[in-house]
């Protein structure tokens, strides 16, 4: 019963990547099942593997586990990653849902119509400077600890140090007056099952590609 | 230090209204809170993590972030099951919630034109993709459960009932063709604090009407129209 979580998504980022990099960091090893074509995605819709006929899902432990914030709270529960007592999981949970909406942001921005696409741009430097980055600072500032919770390792580590690299990746000087931030990346990035995970051949997947958004959209049926 | 919870959102049900649904199931007493738009101004840069509301004031805590304060209540006062698994069986039930709740939510916000497609649409869903899901669940009462997790009272029960009212709203007829949701309803409504929540004079916000969705939009700057062509959540701006 007992063995690796499997991971259903198709061969990109998306909304598995945090769920890679949550299982990663705890030091999980996973195998993933792509989704190649949209008959793989009705297979798993008329199996009645999905509960809402939607991926991410993720076999663990004997569930079926779908809806990403559930599959995330779940694996940040079972491997300690979650804070100590209800209080700490509050300013878990307050950090993640503010990360998740900024990375969802950026995840989107392939989708976005072309002539879109630079104000939303524009909008996401705006809210990654002076929304979310400089709360994420100023709790560092504030405590002076290594993590952001608890001075320990959590889930808010990992989510956050995941969204700093996509904002590097969409241009690196946003990072430019936040050491604090720089320096948690560089130190979470330093722990060995995150350093192993950054290197290549592991399960991250790269930024999409025309076609890999080619093929996620047939799959998703996204027009 | 220990009070009542204060909520500080605007008079009308939005996000915070789960919230409400939550504290009244579990008997909490909160401070009522009236905001106008200006009240906005002077929290920027204040309690506001990320200068967005809903805000609860308890224990001690600006909590903001929606699912960050269910979850912090639906912990603090024993409706998120018993251990891990439970856990995970709730969240996926509120999570799919959510997406259908969403849709109603904001659909008093469609442009004119679109109100009767979406309208449509937002139907469609809940009786083909979310309240099938549920009435399957539902089956298992046969075996003498009466709630969707653990056998007792959790938050999913309390959010899958909102959001069964909410669809009512749209369609009266809704629930035909799901019996075990009709009986589902009737029993958790029921539910002492949750029968005192349903009556008039509760803590319970009425629908959006024409002369509150201006002043919503006003509040929260939301782009109009916009909310079903990607099927996903809109942000509000401020």
């Amino acid at each position: 019963m007992a063995g690796k979580p499997k991971l259903h998504y198709f061969n990109g980022r998306g909304r598995m990547e945090s769920i890679r990099w949550l299982l990663a960091s705890a030091g999980v090893e996973f195998e993933e099942k792509f989704i190649n074509t949209p008959e793989d995605l009705d297979k798993l819709k008329n199996d009645g593997s999905l509960m809402f006929q939607q991926v991410p899902m993720v076999e663990i432990d004997g569930m079926k586990l779908v809806q990403t914030r559930a599959i995330l709270n779940y694996i940040a529960t079972k491997y300690n990653l979650y804070g100590k007592d209800i209080k700490e999981r509050a300013l878990i949970d307050m950090y993640t849902e503010g990360i998740v909406d900024l990375n969802e942001m950026i995840m989107v921005l392939p989708l976005c119509p072309p002539d879109q696409k630079d104000a939303k741009i524009t909008l996401i430097r705006e809210r990654t400077t002076d929304r979310y980055l400089p709360v994420f600072e100023k709790v560092l500032k504030s405590h002076g600890q290594d993590y952001l919770v608890g001075n320990k390792l959590s889930r808010a580590d990992i989510h956050l140090v995941e969204l700093l690299y996509y904002v590097e990746e969409l241009d690196s000087s946003l990072l430019a007056n936040f050491p604090l931030l720089k320096a948690l990346k560089t130190r979470v990035s330093n722990l060995p099952t995150v350093k192993k995970f950054l290197q290549p051949g592991s399960p991250r997947k790269p930024p999409l590609d025309e076609k890999s958004l080619e093929q996620a959209k047939k799959i998703f049926r996204i027009n | 230090m220990a009070g009542k919870p204060k909520l500080h959102y605007f008079n009308g049900r939005g996000r915070m209204e789960s919230i409400r649904w939550l504290l009244a199931a579990a008997g909490v007493e909160v401070r009522r809170t009236v905001n106008n738009p200006t009240f906005l101004c002077t929290f920027k840069g204040g309690t506001l993590m990320y200068e967005q509301v809903p805000m609860v004031e308890i224990d001690g805590m600006n909590l903001v972030e929606t699912r960050a304060i269910l979850r912090y209540l639906a912990a603090k006062y024993n409706l998120y099951g018993r251990n891990i698994q439970e856990q995970a069986w709730i969240d996926m039930y509120v999570e799919g919630l959510k997406d259908l709740s969403d849709m109603i939510m904001f659909f008093p916000l469609s442009l004119p034109g679109e109100k009767e497609m979406n309208l449509e649409y937002i139907l469609e869903r809940a009786t083909t993709k979310f309240f099938p899901v549920y009435e399957k669940v539902s089956d298992k009462f046969y075996h003498g459960q009466d709630f969707l997790v653990g056998n007792r009272l959790s938050w999913a029960d309390i959010q899958l009932l909102e959001v069964i009212l909410m669809a009512e709203e749209c369609k009266p007829s809704v629930l035909t063709g799901f019996p075990l949701l009709q009986e589902f309803k009737a029993r958790i409504s029921y539910i002492p604090t949750i029968q005192k929540f349903l009556q008039p004079g509760s803590q319970r916000k009425p629908p959006l009407d024409e002369s509150s969705i201006e002043s919503v939009k006003n509040i929260f700057k939301f782009e109009r129209g916009m909310f079903l062509k990607n099927m996903s959540t809109i942000v509000a701006e401020y």
